[in-house]
């Protein structure tokens, strides 16, 4: 026998803690948080450093305040959580039910619960070795920066003594301070790009304030030891970013952690059909975030990889609040034709993607939030969103834009009522 | 004084372990790895051969012939996943037909069924993600894929549990014959006294022969790398892809594995560190454009791990099988390269014979077990999960969430016959941390439960081999810093 609910959101971290507190907050009663963890809170929980919070709550909190933050809201409400509890399939639903989720823990056994909508928030892994195939032996002493960083703040143990870090985005960065701190010496941070992927203060304050010097355009040629990491290779990269023979630098170290990117985790959403953005990895959405799929939504880093989780608890906050909107209008019109065809929003020069894919029209009046990334780092710069014709529709000058920060741009409904779809976001460099 | 002792433990010595173990004998296996399966046998193409490629008349061919047919029952009755896929050998050029049919001669007389000669396409309707440059193709339908560790796992689990003795952590460093004939073996362990002497040390058996004597035949490692892709990839193609072998040895082969990812390698790199099992980024590249000749669809970025295995190729063409001439008793079963993991059933039975033609008394014991059950979360059906849980609740707690692995597995795995004891021992059993986050996520949970079970801290928990180790203490306890109970 199945239990039904009216809202089953998928992962207890940021994104799916926000999601569930505001389709409470707009009326929804049956709604269920499933989290694989023993605890709310996701990622954040191992994040002990400051930084969390200056937009959504005005002031710098930890990854676990943050988290406690939001975990004290969703107490307030009736909302039901089960941790320890694992999704292990998103399929269509039964007998009038669209959606079917199938779960297990240890306590309920194995679970199948009818949901009339989804919301998906699993957040995403880290890239490892594998995924870029570096050379050389594969001894221990190779982590993801984010599993060293669960060793060393959740279960309390240091991973390494001298260490070398291979990519430049937030979480190596901050464990680049934290390892230090904890009294290993990190002898280089190495980034295969000219420029840095993480954001600027946390190359100030986790490299520059602790004399670690960050190599860019560089990468890791090779690995040495048998059994433990003895000897990391690093190379200085050409333009195409290829190793150049004879600028090899060996360090003698125990510990390589790679930062080297974040990957939404959608293997539930793809099992579920839903149509995934080869270029976020992530669902194709609309504005409201709801996913190719009638009632499905996605929002944080299951749809695309947020440097803020600020920006991730309110893209959350829309979703919910849209999925509580399609299950009472559902409730109110049973069946109810899904919305008219959606004007795709396309990334164009210098832009690697767009969130949200496509907008629908009736949505258009409130105007519309664009968020994506450049490839580029740029100095002085346009954003330029133009229509099918090449009209401009809009135009927003920067003065800095980096791969490493997530951009976004309002539309307003004035501009975006004369445009024909599609709209496409380029980047147009200004010479000083 | 056992009657024989078995030095290593890769396929070959746990599938003569487990040929004797039907049998009233007193066998010990020593191994000098703190694990099982843990050289050769775990770093292959995986591949049951159907047994085409050795020369008529050769060891390798009857042997080949024989394993495969072997290994898939044993697969079968032990529990271990094998599929039996079959393979294509592709030709590019018309000058490269004739080799087809040489192979498919040769398949013929060595007694491979099945064989099938094919038409460019005719290979790509069976494979449609073949290069159009393929005018032919040999198809054996009795070549399969399978997991090669828990092969072996399996074949010495049920030895273990029929009473065979295995020692790990126990290199043999010095072996001398017995004052009342058979031999002493010395480990750190300790001595220990046998009559017969089995030497499957693989790619070291070269090494423990000249414990003896001298070695009249010489080792030459050569090391195979690969990648191994994500899941998202393992459908490239549903069978076994093969290239004619070349002036550059054999030709870079692209399968599916059987746990449903996509293999592709390997090239053939002379190496004299036997144990340098490191990648090249120029090997890496030589597999990724060979591989692409064959499937030019493959998506490289899907990579989730590359690895490397050394072969124990030897300056001679087929397996050297044989009993020491000067020391009667001291059986060699080296040299065993390609295709070891589907000849080694076939070299263990063989070996068996060869000890009874030798005097050792073969009698089948009444009681032998010959069977062998493991829990797999992740291929039950709804209901019979819901009975794992219900039998007892860690079936439903996934601790390897790209693989679905649940603690419960994890605990079998640290309580099996042959015991895990380290973080990939683990991996190799119940395959957690095998999936695309490399066990980024499920490698320090596992690390404590192991720690938890075995009664030990964290800190002294291995990655693999002796020296591997993890954690090299705890963190200060600062106040930012949560204290581990
Ligand atoms: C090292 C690091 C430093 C950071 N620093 C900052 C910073 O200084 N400032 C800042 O604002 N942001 C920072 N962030 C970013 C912020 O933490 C993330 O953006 C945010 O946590 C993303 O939220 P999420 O809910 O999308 O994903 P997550 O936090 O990853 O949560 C996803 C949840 O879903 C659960 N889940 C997944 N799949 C399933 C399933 N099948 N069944 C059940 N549950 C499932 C997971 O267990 C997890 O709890 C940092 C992140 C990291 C890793
Ligand atoms: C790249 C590559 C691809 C291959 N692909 C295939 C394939 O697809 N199909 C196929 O059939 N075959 C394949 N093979 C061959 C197959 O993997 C081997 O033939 C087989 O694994 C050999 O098993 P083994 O037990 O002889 O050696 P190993 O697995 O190497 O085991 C030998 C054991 O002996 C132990 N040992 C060594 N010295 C001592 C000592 N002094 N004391 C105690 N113990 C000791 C070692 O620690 C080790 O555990 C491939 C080989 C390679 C390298």
């Amino acid at each position: 026998m199945a239990e039904t609910y009216q809202l089953i959101v998928i992962g207890g971290g940021p994104a799916g803690l926000a999601a569930a507190c505001k389709a409470w907050e707009q009326g929804l009663r049956r709604v269920l948080v499933l989290e694989r963890d023993c605890e709310l809170g996701g990622i954040l929980n191992q994040c002990i450093h400051n930084g969390f919070g200056l937009h959504r709550f005005g002031e710098e909190l930890t990854g676990p305040e943050y988290a406690g933050r939001y975990i004290a809201m969703l107490a307030e409400t009736g909302v039901e959580v089960r941790l320890d509890t694992m999704v292990l399939q998103l399929v269509p639903g039964r007998d009038g039910h669209p959606h079917e989720v199938h779960a297990v823990n240890g306590k309920q056994g194995y679970q199948v619960l009818q949901a009339q909508a989804v919301v998906l928030a699993m957040g995403c892994r880290e890239r490892t070795r594998g995924a870029i195939s570096i050379p050389g032996e594969r001894p221990s002493g190779i982590f993801t920066a984010g599993a060293a960083q669960r060793f060393l703040n959740i279960e309390g143990y240091m991973v390494g003594r001298r260490v070398v870090i291979l990519g430049s985005g937030d979480i190596g960065l901050i464990m680049a301070r934290r390892m230090t701190l904890e009294g290993a010496k990190v002898l280089a941070c190495v980034e295969l790009m000219p420029y840095s992927g993480g954001l600027t203060r946390n190359i100030v304050q986790c490299l520059q304030d602790y004399n670690i010097p960050l190599y860019l355009s560089h990468t890791v040629t090779d690995i040495r030891g048998h059994d433990r990491v003895e000897q990391v290779v690093v190379s200085r990269v050409g333009p195409d970013r290829q190793p150049i023979p004879g600028t090899e630098m060996v360090f003698d170290c125990d510990t390589l952690l790679l930062s080297v990117g974040l990957i939404p985790e959608n293997e539930l959403s793809r099992g579920a059909g839903v149509e995934i953005d080869p270029r976020t990895r992530g669902p194709v959405v609309a504005e409201n975030r709801e996913t190719s799929i009638p009632g499905i939504f996605a929002c944080g880093n299951v749809l695309h990889v947020h440097d803020l989780v600020d920006f991730v608890s309110a893209e959350s906050e829309r979703a919910g609040a849209a999925a509580a909107q399609y299950v009472q209008a559902q409730d109110a019109a049973p069946g109810a034709p899904a919305p008219a065809a959606a004007i795709p929003v396309q990334a164009g020069e210098g832009v690697s993607y767009t969130v949200p894919q496509h907008l629908h029209p009736a949505a258009l009046a409130a105007g519309a939030e664009l968020f994506f990334r450049v490839r580029r780092v740029t100095k002085t710069a346009n954003i330029l969103v133009e229509d099918a014709n090449g009209a401009r529709v809009a135009k927003f000058a920067r003065t800095h834009l980096a791969p490493g920060e997530m951009e976004n741009i309002t539309l307003p409904a004035a501009l975006l009522a004369r445009a024909t779809p599609p709209l496409t976001v380029r980047i147009e460099e200004v010479q000083a | 004084m056992y009657d024989v002792v078995i030095i290593g433990c890769g396929v070959v010595g746990a599938a003569t372990a487990y040929r004797l173990a039907r049998y009233d004998l007193r066998t010990l296996v020593l191994e000098a790895n703190n694990d099982v399966a843990n050289a050769t046998t775990k770093a292959n193409s995986a591949i049951l051969h159907a047994g085409y490629d050795p020369e008529p008349g050769t060891k390798m061919a009857a042997l080949n012939v024989e394993g495969n047919r072997m290994a898939i029952e044993i697969c079968r009755r032990l529990d271990v996943p094998v599929k039996q896929t079959g393979s294509l050998v592709l030709a590019f050029t018309p000058e490269q037909l004739p080799h087809l049919q040489t192979l498919y001669d040769r398949g013929t007389a060595n007694g491979v069924p099945g064989l099938q000669l094919l038409s460019g396409d005719e290979a790509r309707a069976l494979e449609p993600n073949l290069s159009t440059e393929v005018c032919g193709a040999l198809l054996a339908p009795t070549a399969a894929v399978v997991d090669p560790w828990g092969f072996a796992l399996a074949m010495i689990e049920t030895a273990v549990r029929n009473g065979v003795e295995l020692h790990r952590s126990a290199p043999v460093t010095a072996i001398r014959a017995g004052e009342g004939g058979g031999f002493v073996l010395a480990t750190p362990q300790g001595e220990v006294e046998t009559r017969f002497v089995i030497n499957a040390a693989g790619v070291n058996a070269d090494r423990v022969h000249a414990l003896l004597e001298p070695v009249d035949w010489r080792m030459q490692p050569s090391r195979g790398e690969y990648y191994l892709l994500d899941k998202s990839e393992g459908g490239r193609v549903g069978r076994v892809i093969f290239q004619c072998p070349g002036p550059e040895g054999k030709g870079v082969l692209v399968a599916p594995t059987v746990h449903g990812n996509l293999i592709v390698g390997p090239n053939a790199e002379p190496v004299t560190d036997r144990r340098d099992l490191g990648n090249t980024a120029a090997g890496l590249a030589f597999v990724k454009a060979r591989a692409m000749q064959s499937v030019p669809s493959i998506r490289f970025g899907e990579n989730i791990r590359n690895f490397s295995g050394i072969r124990a190729n030897t300056d001679r063409d087929d397996f050297l099988i044989g009993w020491s001439k000067a020391y009667p008793g001291f059986l060699d079963l080296a040299g065993i390269k390609s295709p070891g993991l589907t000849s080694a059933p076939a070299i263990g039975k063989l070996a068996a014979d060869m000890l009874g033609e030798a005097g050792l008394p073969l009698t089948e014991k009444p009681d032998f077990l010959d069977e062998r059950h493991v829990v797999r979360f992740r291929y039950a059906t709804p209901e019979q999960k819901a009975a794992l849980i219900a039998k007892d609740p860690r079936y439903g707690r996934v601790i390897c969430r790209c693989e679905t692995i649940t603690e419960g597995e994890i605990l079998d795995a640290i309580h099996s016959p042959v015991p895990a004891t380290t973080v990939n021992g683990v991996k190799r059993r119940c395959n957690a941390g095998m999936g695309r986050c490399q066990g980024g996520f499920c490698g320090p949970r596992v690390q404590a439960i192991l720690a938890r079970e075995l009664g030990v801290s964290p800190t002294e928990i291995l990655m693999d081999q002796a020296g591997s180790w993890v954690l090299c203490g705890e963190t200060k306890q600062t106040e930012e810093v949560p204290t581990h109970g």
